[in-house]
């Protein structure tokens, strides 16, 4: 690894230092391999269309139309070992007109679902809130199914630092 | 010993809407992550929240592999008559745990 220690030394400041570069550059090609290792040992990765398929098979062919749900959660995720997320509905919770199911989704965890919530008129207020794991940079759908049989969705783009769900126990 | 933690008000006016939020200890590992020994740790998540208000079912939630560790789940419900909300957890390895709280509605 890096053997040239002081960090203030010179020729760190000097732009056109050979000896940085190479130190750069040996460090980058390093951690690409390590990275490109890890790759290998991951679980494979949900896709869009995974995700797609089981909207699709919640919604059961049903139209799911954008609205009247909220999917809150930060765009900026630090940590994504527990990610706070609310959701919340626009329904007057009535035995008439009420929310029956919240379902939250992802694109690229290992699985597409990540929780199923059921609703009646005794809830009083369509809001819901846990915390979720998020692998990576992805997006999220969260979908509502009203008693009517319609189906509402909020879909939000979150952008992962630290991915949740793929180190395992240091060895 | 499970530890399960229930927030919810000790007392609410009939037809008032409260919160309740509901953590439970447990790992949720997800059955996708490598152990020391290179192997696939076996998945021990719960799977299914339940909560009965005067042993009537109002809330229930199904978890994936994606709900973090200690879930944490919180939702409304319309305070109807005294009595008591019963909590249970289910899930992988035989879990199974019940938390009961007095509701007083007034």
């Amino acid at each position: 690894m890096n053997t040239n220690s002081p960090h203030y030394s010179p020729e760190f400041s000097r732009p056109e230092s050979p000896t940085r570069r190479r130190v750069l550059g040996t460090s980058v090609a390093l951690g690409a391999s390590l990275l490109g290792g890890a790759v290998w040992t991951r679980p494979a990765y949900a896709t869009t269309e995974e995700m797609t398929a089981a909207i699709r098979k919640f919604a059961n062919g049903a139209a799911v139309m954008p609205g009247r749900v909220r999917l809150a959660i930060s765009p900026i995720v630090d940590n994504g070992n527990t990610v706070p997320v609310e959701i919340s509905v626009a329904s007057p919770m009535t035995a008439a007109d009420h929310v029956t199911h919240i379902a939250l989704f992802n694109e690229r965890n290992p699985q597409a679902d990540v929780v199923n919530f059921y609703l009646n008129h005794r809830a009083g207020r369509a809001h819901v809130a846990t915390r979720i794991r998020l692998a990576t940079t992805q997006k999220l759908v969260a979908v509502a199914r009203m008693n009517d049989g319609s189906f509402w969705s909020h879909t939000v783009e979150v952008i992962v630092a630290i991915a949740a769900c793929l180190e395992g126990d240091e060895v | 010993m499970t530890r399960a933690l229930i927030t919810l008000p000790k007392s609410a006016r009939k037809g008032d809407t409260f919160e309740i939020r509901a953590v439970v200890g447990h790992p949720m590992e997800t059955g996708f992550r490598p152990g020391a020994d290179g192997k696939t740790l076996p998945r021990n998540i719960i799977e299914r929240f339940e909560c009965h208000y005067n042993n009537e079912l109002i809330f229930k939630a199904d978890l994936f592999a994606a709900v973090s560790a200690n879930p944490y789940i919180a939702f409304h419900t319309v305070a109807t008559t005294s009595g008591s909300l019963r909590f249970t957890w289910t899930g992988d390895q035989n879990f199974v745990h019940t938390e009961t709280v007095a509701l007083e509605v007034t």
